[in-house]
C-alpha cells in the first residue's frame, strides 16, 4: 500500500492498533454490554429549575407489569445515599429529597425489564412541585435578595462558593497607575457542553454472594471513581471493579461521578440483577458536566510603544447548583491563573468568585486543561483589544512581548514556572506558513470594496500534566499515575496504565513509548487500560495529563526493565554489567558489538534456568508510580482567516494554520488528529455552541437541534505544522497535546471576527458569533448572549 | 408484530413492538452493536445504516418500516475477510479517534462512493454533513474517503490492519 508506512519501533507515524476493532463495528462501548437477566433503568428529571418537592407518588409506576423497582430520594436517604460527594468537596443530590435545584435534576429512578418500559413508567410517576424563583444569571447570584439555592448546607446563607486570588494586587494596581495606556474589557466565556457522541451511562452488576460490584461505566477516571464509590456507598474498595471499556469521546464530560451511575448501582443491589442506565442526548446536555461560564472583566496595561506591563481580571464563575467541578483541591478556579499567557509582564492579578445558580452542576471541562481555556481566551482577547487601542498590528504586538527563549525556565507573575519555549520561532513559522503580510495586503484591498475579511492571531501557553502530588490532589488523591510492564518469556509485553483512552489512541502511543525505550516492536506490546482490577492506580485522563504523567510513568517503567535486562544480560554474556552498552533493542559488550543479547533473548533468559547474580530475581517485570516535578507547558501559534458576508453576517473560516509545540512527538499522525479535533471545538465555541437558559431556568440548549455542533461544512481543511521544544523535566521530553487546540482556537477565531468587523467599530464581541449576533454587533449592539 | 428483514445478507424474522426503532432492533434484537446511537433528534448520524443501498438514520426508522427491506450495517462491510476500501481508508488516514461516529460515517461514505466513485472534497463534505464527529475535525475523514476512492479494490489487508 502506498500510504502504509514502515512501522517504527518507537516514535513516528504508525496506524493505530485500536482501529482494527472500530472499523469493523467491534468496539465495545458501555451500551454494548449486555448481561444475562439485565434490567434497564431510566431517570425521572425535574421539569423546573427551582422548586420544593411536596410529594412523589410512585404507585402507578410500581404497578406497571414490567417495572421491578422505583427508587426515590427518600429511599436513598434511608441508606444514607441521597447525597454524594463531588470532586470539589461539595455535595450533590443523587435523587432529590427536599428541593430540585436545576431543570433536569434527578428525582426518581425506575428499573424495568426493557428500555421502553422503563421510560413508559416515568410517565406514571406523579410529583408535586412548589415552584420557587430561580437564580439563572451568575451576575445576580450574590444579590442580597437572591433566593438561597443551597439551603441544604448549614451555614450557607447566600449563593457564594469561593473567592480565589492569585498574583500581586498592589503591584498590579501600581503598574496600571503608571501605564501610558490601559484597556479594559468585559467578556463572557459562555456556557458550553462537551457533548461527546456517546452519552453517559453505566451497567452495574452487584453479586450478592461475593459482595462484588462490577461497574461498566463511561468514565475517564476509573480508579478515582472506584474510590468515590467506596466512599459513597460504603462498599469495600477491593470489592469494586470499575471497567471503562471503549469510550465514545469524553472531553471532560466523563470525569465526574453522575447520579445515574450511583442509581444503576443501587438498582442492581435492590433487584439482584445487572442494571443498565444510558442517558439520552437531552439528559446529557441538560444535566451532565458543562464547561466554561466565566463572566470576566479584564484589564491590560502597556507603554505607548506597546510593551505590556500588567494584566488583571475579575471573574464570576458559574458552578451551577452543585459545585461538581473537577479541579485540584487547592485550585478552585483550576489553572486559570496562567492568564498571564505567553508574555513577559511586570505584574498580574486575578480574582475568581464562584457562585451557585439554578443550572446544571459542574463547570468541569470540555477539553479545558483546568480553565486554561478561559485564561488564554482572556489574555488573547485583551492583547488584541490593546493592539486596536495602540494601532499596532496584533502579530507585531505579540512578537514584541513574548517571553524569550533565554528566559526559560520562566517564573510567571502568578507563580507558575514555564518549563521551556521558543515562542518567537513558532509565531514566525505560523506567519510564514499562512502568508501573513500578503493576507494583510489582501485585506486592505478588500476593505476598499466593503468586503469583510478578518485575520486572527493567537498565541497560547498551556499548563498541563497535573500534577506534583505536594500541590495537587483531587479529593485528597495525589495526581500521580502508575505503570506496570510485564515482559513475557518470548519477549512480548503487556503494559498496564492507569489512564484511559476516549479516542486519543493510547493503545498505540503508549506501546510506542515502550518500543522506543526497549526496542520491542509496538505490535508486540499490549496496552491494558480502563479496568481497575488489571491496571495500576492513577487519576485518569483529562487535562491533557496522559502523556505528561502516564507517558512518563511508561518510559520510566520501561527503563526499569532495561536496567534489569542489563543485569541478566551480564549473566548471559558473562561480563560485568558496567561493560555493557545499550542500543535500541539489545545490550552488547562495549568494544565488541557482535557480543550481545536482544531484549527478547534476555526475556527468555530472565524466565529460564540461567544462574542469576546474588539478589537478582527472575523475570523482567517492573512497576512504577510517577510524581511529576512540575507541569508541562505546551504552546502554539495559531492564525486564521475569516470572511463575513455583509448581507447575512455569516462567518466562514477560510483558512486556519496551527503551529503547535508539544515537545517530543510520539506519533505525529495522532498529534495532528488531536489538533484537528480541538480546532473544530474552537469553531463550535466561537461560532455556534451555547447552553443558554431563559429567566425561569429552562435550558435552551437541550438537544442537538438547539445545541449546534460543527459539521464538515463549517470546518476548513486544517493546516498544521510544528516546532519541537522538549520539556526538560519529562523523561521523554513530551508535553501533551490533547487540549492545545481547544485552548488556542476560540480566541484566534474571535480575534479574526473582530478584525473583520473593525470597520464597524467593533473591538469585542462575545461568543458564539452566530449570524444573528454578528448582525447585531455590526449595528452597534454587541450584547453578551446570556 | 412480526417483521422480516435482510441484514447483511441474512434474513431475520422477529416479534417486535410496533414502536421499536430500527437502531434498537439491530442492537438489542440482533446483537449488531456496531450501529450506534447518539441523539434524540435525528441530528448526529451515528446510527446511519444502508436501507436498500441508501443511507438512513436508523433511529428515525421503525423496525416495522424496515420490514421487507435490505439493511446493511458496519458489520456487513467486510466481506470474506476482505475489508471494504472505506474501512481501510479510515485506518490509513486516521479517520477515527473514539470510533463512535465511525460506523455511521463509513456507511454514508460507502453509499456516496457507490453513487459517485470519484467525489470532490466538497462533495464528500456535503455527503457527510448529516454526520457529527466530535473528535476528528473531519479533515482526516475526508482524506479517508478520498483514499477509498483512490483504492477502489484495496488489497486484502486484513491481517496488517488487525495487528
Ligand atoms: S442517533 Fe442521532 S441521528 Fe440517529
Ligand atoms: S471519532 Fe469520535 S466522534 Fe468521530
Amino acid at each position: 500500500m502506498a500510504t502504509t508506512e514502515e512501522r517504527p519501533i518507537g516514535f513516528g507515524r504508525m496506524r493505530r492498533k485500536e482501529d482494527a476493532r472500530f472499523i469493523r463495528g467491534q468496539g465495545r462501548y458501555v451500551d454494548d454490554v449486555n448481561l444475562p437477566g439485565m434490567l434497564h433503568g431510566a431517570i425521572l428529571r425535574s421539569p423546573v429549575a427551582h422548586a420544593r418537592i411536596v410529594s412523589i407518588d410512585t404507585s402507578a409506576a410500581l404497578a406497571h407489569p414490567k417495572v421491578r423497582a422505583v427508587i426515590t430520594g427518600k429511599d436513598l436517604e434511608a441508606q444514607n445515599l441521597a447525597w454524594m460527594p463531588t470532586l470539589s468537596y461539595d455535595t450533590q443530590a443523587v435523587l432529590a429529597t427536599d428541593k430540585v435545584r436545576f431543570q433536569g435534576q434527578e428525582v426518581a429512578f425506575v428499573v424495568a425489564e426493557d428500555r421502553y418500559s422503563a421510560r413508559d413508567a416515568l410517565e406514571l410517576i406523579d410529583v408535586e412541585y412548589d415552584t420557587l424563583p430561580a437564580v439563572v444569571n451568575a451576575r445576580r447570584a450574590l444579590d442580597p435578595d437572591a433566593p438561597v439555592i443551597r439551603d441544604d448546607k448549614e451555614d450557607q446563607a447566600d449563593n457564594h462558593i469561593f473567592d480565589w486570588e492569585s498574583g500581586d494586587r498592589a503591584a498590579t494596581d501600581a503598574a496600571f497607575a503608571a501605564a501610558d495606556v490601559v484597556v479594559e474589557q468585559d467578556m463572557l466565556y459562555p456556557r458550553s457542553h462537551p457533548a461527546p457522541m456517546e452519552t453517559c451511562g453505566a451497567v452495574a452488576d452487584f453479586e450478592k454472594v461475593s459482595g462484588k460490584l462490577t461497574l461498566w461505566c463511561t468514565t475517564q477516571a476509573p480508579h478515582a471513581h472506584r474510590t468515590v464509590y467506596a466512599l459513597v456507598a460504603g462498599l469495600p474498595e477491593h470489592k469494586i471493579r470499575v471497567i471503562s471499556p471503549d469510550i465514545g469521546g469524553g472531553f471532560g464530560n466523563k470525569v465526574p461521578v453522575y447520579p445515574g451511575y450511583v442509581c444503576a448501582v443501587v438498582g442492581s443491589i435492590v433487584t439482584g440483577k445487572p442494571v443498565k442506565w444510558m442517558e439520552d442526548r437531552s439528559e446529557n446536555l441538560m444535566s451532565t458536566g458543562f464547561a466554561r461560564d466565566y463572566v470576566m472583566r479584564g484589564g491590560i496595561a502597556a507603554t505607548r510603544d506597546g510593551r505590556i506591563t500588567a494584566i488583571k481580571v475579575d471573574v464570576i464563575a458559574d458552578h451551577g447548583a452543585f459545585n461538581a467541578t473537577a479541579q485540584p483541591t487547592k485550585y478552585p478556579a483550576g489553572f486559570f491563573n496562567v492568564f498571564t499567557g505567553s508574555y513577559d509582564l511586570e505584574a498580574a492579578h486575578c480574582k475568581v468568585t464562584g457562585v451557585y445558580t439554578n443550572t446544571a452542576p459542574g463547570g468541569v471541562a470540555y477539553a479545558c486543561s483546568f480553565r486554561v481555556t478561559e485564561a488564554v481566551y482572556l489574555v488573547e482577547r485583551m492583547v488584541d483589544c490593546l493592539a486596536d487601542e495602540l494601532g499596532i498590528d496584533p502579530a507585531a504586538l505579540r512578537l514584541r512581548n513574548l517571553i524569550k527563549p533565554e528566559q526559560f525556565p520562566y517564573a510567571c507573575k502568578t507563580g507558575w514556572v514555564y518549563d521551556s519555549g521558543d515562542y518567537e520561532t513558532t509565531l514566525r513559522k505560523a506567519m510564514e506558513r499562512i502568508g501573513y503580510d500578503e493576507l494583510r495586503r489582501e485585506q486592505a484591498e478588500k476593505r476598499k470594496h466593503g468586503e469583510l475579511m478578518g485575520i486572527g492571531v493567537g498565541f497560547f501557553t498551556e499548563a498541563v500534566g497535573a500534577g506534583p502530588r505536594k500541590h495537587m490532589d483531587i479529593l485528597g488523591l495525589g495526581m500521580n499515575d502508575g505503570a506496570t510492564l510485564r515482559v513475557h518469556p518470548t519477549g512480548k509485553a503487556q503494559l498496564g496504565i492507569s489512564v484511559q483512552t476516549q479516542g486519543q489512541g493510547h493503545e498505540t502511543t503508549f506501546a510506542q513509548i515502550v518500543a522506543e525505550e526497549l526496542g520491542i516492536p509496538p505490535e508486540d506490546i499490549d496496552v491494558v487500560h480502563g479496568d481497575t482490577d488489571t491496571t495500576p492506580y492513577g487519576l485518569g485522563t483529562y487535562g491533557s495529563r496522559s502523556t505528561p504523567v502516564s507517558g512518563a510513568a511508561t518510559a520510566l517503567v520501561a527503563r526499569k526493565v532495561r536496567d534489569r535486562a542489563r543485569i541478566i544480560a551480564s549473566a548471559m554474556l558473562e561480563v560485568s554489567a558496567d561493560d555493557l552498552e545499550w542500543e535500541k533493542g539489545r545490550w552488547f559488550v562495549k568494544g565488541d558489538p557482535d557480543q550481545g543479547a536482544t531484549i527478547q533473548e534476555i526475556a527468555m533468559a530472565a524466565h529460564g534456568s540461567i544462574e542469576l547474580p546474588d539478589g537478582v530475581e527472575g523475570g523482567l517485570d517492573a512497576e512504577t508510580v510517577y510524581d511529576p516535578p512540575n507541569l508541562t507547558f505546551p504552546f502554539g501559534a495559531y492564525i486564521c482567516v475569516v470572511d463575513i458576508d455583509p448581507g447575512t453576517a455569516e462567518v466562514k473560516v477560510r483558512r486556519f494554520v496551527a503551529v503547535d509545540d508539544c515537545g517530543t512527538r510520539i506519533n505525529p499522525m495522532i498529534i495532528e488528529g488531536q489538533v484537528h479535533g480541538g480546532l473544530t471545538d474552537g469553531i463550535g465555541m466561537a461560532l455556534m455552541e451555547l447552553i443558554a437558559f431563559d429567566e425561569d431556568g429552562n435550558c435552551l440548549g437541550g438537544s442537538l437541534m438547539d445545541y449546534l455542533i460543527p459539521t464538515a461544512l463549517e470546518c476548513p481543511d486544517w493546516e498544521t505544522d510544528f516546532t519541537v521544544t522538549p520539556s526538560p523535566h519529562h523523561p521523554i521530553g513530551a508535553k501533551g497535546i490533547g487540549e492545545s487546540a481547544t485552548v488556542g482556537s476560540p480566541p484566534t477565531i474571535v480575534n479574526a471576527i473582530c478584525d473583520a468587523l473593525a470597520p464597524y467599530g467593533v473591538r469585542h464581541m462575545d461568543m458564539p458569533c452566530t449570524p444573528a449576533r454578528v448582525w447585531e454587533a455590526m449595528r452597534g449592539n454587541a450584547e453578551p448572549p446570556q | 408484530m412480526q417483521i422480516t428483514m435482510t441484514v447483511n445478507g441474512e434474513e431475520y424474522t422477529r416479534e417486535v413492538e410496533p414502536r421499536m426503532l430500527l437502531t434498537h432492533f439491530l442492537r438489542d434484537e440482533l446483537g449488531l452493536t456496531g450501529t450506534h446511537w447518539g441523539c434524540d433528534t435525528s441530528n448526529c448520524g451515528t446510527c446511519s445504516v444502508l436501507m436498500d443501498g441508501d443511507p438512513v438514520k436508523s433511529c428515525t426508522v421503525l423496525a416495522a418500516t424496515a420490514s421487507g427491506h435490505q439493511i446493511r450495517t458496519v458489520e456487513g462491510l467486510e466481506v470474506d475477510g476482505v475489508l471494504d476500501p472505506v474501512q481501510q481508508g479510515f485506518s490509513e488516514m486516521h479517520g477515527l479517534q473514539c470510533g463512535f461516529c465511525t460506523p455511521g460515517m463509513m456507511m454514508t461514505a460507502r453509499a456516496l462512493l457507490d453513487e459517485n466513485p470519484n467525489p470532490t472534497e466538497a462533495e464528500i463534505r456535503e455527503a457527510i454533513s448529516g454526520q457529527i464527529c466530535r473528535c476528528t475535525g473531519y479533515a482526516t475523514i475526508v482524506r479517508s474517503i478520498r483514499w477509498a476512492a483512490d483504492h477502489p479494490a484495496a488489497a486484502t489487508h486484513t491481517e496488517e490492519v488487525a495487528s
